[in-house]
């Protein structure tokens, strides 16, 4: 599996394609410039991990990539969809189609429960209740958290949690998972369970982004976009650590 | 926006969070609440007022004789003015147009007797056309009337606290009573809705009030009841011609203030209107002041539940909610809390106005009520008002971008 690299990146679709994206803040008179001309493209079933120190605009790439945020100029395709001029309206549509999000604090809906917050993007889906509450548990299944559906996101560990999160993200079967800093809030311990997982997801097919700054976890991935100062200095391919070994 | 699916999820949240959903719900409940109880209590103090001035015949001149102030015609100043029979006769006989009814009234204060039971109570020499300016509601027997008066019967009418004083639970009809040493038969027994002090009353003919005092011929106040189709213009031009003519008779200078006093109830009756008119301006007001302050309590809440609430709505909004559907699910949920205690709040109020009945007479508030739409309104402006307060927060949250509200701990 692991020497499949070359011949997988090169078969599959391009499924994120960016152009001489540039993005700046205005911070009173000044302005920042954040994203200094950027270009990369992402193929299907890449596990790309963007790296980066902060202030290297690597949260403003993912939050443009997961449509949060706008560029200010540069094109952005989407699984072959140009992401240009969206309205609240189409950016959520948008979002709850493509994408899936996995946040460094997790943001579960903390009165909910985890099959509940599973079941949210589908309930934006406007999918059946029964129907998205048996997928909310085939997902939390998958995450091996499937007993502790009925838990409210206090009672969870913060691995759990951020299973639950990664369970969420997949819900909605998303072209991409966009992870801001997963680990970042873990031990190292639950850390490479998560990205255990995020492997596991990967060897399905999934597209997933990965921005950290962990060179261990980003050494997990296939390929690594080294940013600094809002320009790519590095895009290289990288022989997988699998997270399992650790666990 | 109105599936099954978005209400479960509403029901969902709204139990989830019953701190806020409390404290939402109490603030609409407790405006409506105090704005219906408020309301019924202005209504209760109208009808307190109404019941004051309203137990008397409305279409009524009270005719007192006074004493001159000043010469005329040859008349001395100081001359005490008496009624007698004939002024009554004369009164009927030139206002056959204007006149219903007329009748005298002799005040005296006499102890009355059954056997062992005595006490002092205020007797009335009048003609049987008192019961209509005094509204007197006969509880049984009947009142006097123009035979007694003719015969000069000595029957009498007494209250219905006098019977109670004096006869205890027994039947006062056909009984015997002493009045200031002579014997009456009791023919009725009253009621009157000015209170107390007028059911602790007795009425007798006048004119054997009359005999008794040595067959005289006077009599102490008249009072004229007016066809009520003259109207209000017409009573004021019928007291003006009254005055003259009396005054004519009993040669009283025009101008002398004390020698003649007509109280025209028409006149009073006006301002008693004014009076509570006034008096529903200020309910209404409170009224309105409620609602307001109930207005704001729900802007405030909603503003706080907006803000408690950004951040899960980021969350929402990074999972594909729209900016339509975070709007809806607040609004929803704001609506579907007031509404619930908005008519809970309105149905406690009503329950505790209807529970108050006469307790509170004491305070001049007599079956405090509000009238059914008028609840409703006030309880659907409040909704209203309540959805647009949340409107306002919600539209900002909903347009916050999602990166924003993640952000917000």
């Amino acid at each position: 599996m692991l020497d499949g690299i070359e011949s997988e990146s090169t078969n599959k679709t391009t499924m994120i394609e960016i152009n001489d994206l540039h993005k700046s803040y205005k911070m009173g008179s000044n302005s920042l410039h954040v994203l200094k001309g950027l270009n990369f493209s992402i193929k299907e079933g890449e596990l790309v991990a963007i790296m980066g120190s902060s202030g290297s605009g690597k949260s403003t790439l993912l939050n443009i990539l997961g449509m949060l945020d706008e560029a200010d100029t540069g094109d952005y395709t989407l699984d072959n969809v140009p992401i240009k001029n969206l309205n609240e309206t189409k950016a959520a549509k948008y979002r709850n189609k493509f994408l899936g999000f996995v946040f460094q604090s997790f943001n579960l809906i903390n009165y909910k429960s985890a099959m509940e917050n599973v079941a949210l993007p589908l309930y934006y889906q406007k999918v059946p209740r029964k129907e998205r509450e048996e997928k909310a548990l085939k997902y939390l299944g998958q995450v091996g958290l499937r007993e502790w559906a009925t838990h409210l996101p206090n009672e969870l560990s913060g691995g759990q949690k951020q299973r639950v999160a990664i369970a969420r993200a997949m819900a909605a079967e998303p072209k991409v998972l966009l992870a801001d800093e997963p680990t970042g809030a873990l031990d190292s311990k639950t850390s490479y369970e998560v990205m255990d997982l995020i492997q596991k997801i990967n060897d399905d097919g999934n597209t997933i982004l990965v921005v950290t700054h962990e060179e261990d976890i980003a050494h997990m991935c296939k390929r690594i976009v080294h940013l600094k100062d809002g320009v790519i200095v590095e895009d290289k391919k990288v022989k997988q650590v699998r997270a399992a070994q650790y666990v | 926006m109105f599936s099954r699916d978005n209400w479960k999820e509403i029901f969902e949240t709204i139990q989830k969070n019953k701190l806020r959903t409390f404290l939402s719900g109490f603030t609409v409940a407790l405006g409506i609440l105090i704005f219906v109880v408020l309301f019924g209590f202005g209504n209760g103090l109208i009808n307190t007022f109404d019941e004051f001035f309203g137990d008397d015949a409305t279409n009524v001149f009270f005719i007192f004789p006074g004493r001159t102030t000043m010469p005329y015609k040859g008349y001395k100043s100081n001359r005490q003015i008496e009624f007698d029979n004939s002024d009554l006769a004369d009164i009927e006989k030139n206002f056959p147009l204007f006149l219903e009814y007329s009748s005298p009234r002799i005040f005296r204060q006499d102890t009355v007797k059954y056997k062992n039971e005595s006490n002092s109570y205020q007797t009335i020499g009048v003609g049987p056309a008192h019961q209509f300016s005094e509204m007197t509601i006969i509880m049984k027997g009947r009142y006097l009337n123009k035979l007694d008066i003719k015969n000069k019967t000595k029957n009498a009418v007494i209250g219905r606290l006098v019977e109670q004083d004096l006869f205890g639970a027994k039947n006062a009809i056909g009984k015997y009573i002493d009045i200031a040493g002579s014997a009456f038969k009791v023919i009725g027994v009253f009621q009157d809705d000015g209170g107390d002090r007028e059911e602790r009353a007795v009425f007798l003919p006048y004119t054997t009030r009359q005999l008794i005092e040595k067959n005289t011929d006077k009599i102490g106040q008249i009072v004229v009841g007016f066809k009520p189709q003259i109207g209000y213009a017409g009573a004021m031009a019928f007291e003006k011609s009254l005055d003259k003519f009396i005054r004519e008779k009993k040669y009283i200078s025009p101008q002398d203030q004390n020698g003649l006093f007509i109280r025209n109830v028409a006149d009073q009756l006006k301002q008693n209107q004014q009076f509570a008119r006034v008096l529903q301006i200020i309910v209404g007001f409170v009224a309105f002041g409620t609602i307001i302050a109930g207005i704001i309590g729900i802007s405030n809440i909603m503003v706080f539940v907006v803000k408690e609430r950004t951040k899960e709505l980021g969350i929402r909004k990074a999972l594909g909610a729209t900016p339509k559907s975070v709007i809806g699910t607040i609004l929803l949920e704001s609506v579907f809390i007031t509404t619930i205690s908005g008519f809970v709040g309105m149905l406690l109020g009503i329950a505790i106005l209807s529970s108050m009945g006469e307790k509170l007479k004491d305070f001049f508030i007599t079956n405090p009520y509000i009238d059914m739409p008028m609840a409703i309104i006030a309880t659907v402006i409040l909704i209203i008002f309540g959805a647009i307060a949340g409107y306002v927060p919600a539209r900002r949250a909903a347009r916050i971008k999602p990166i924003v509200a993640l952000r917000d701990e």
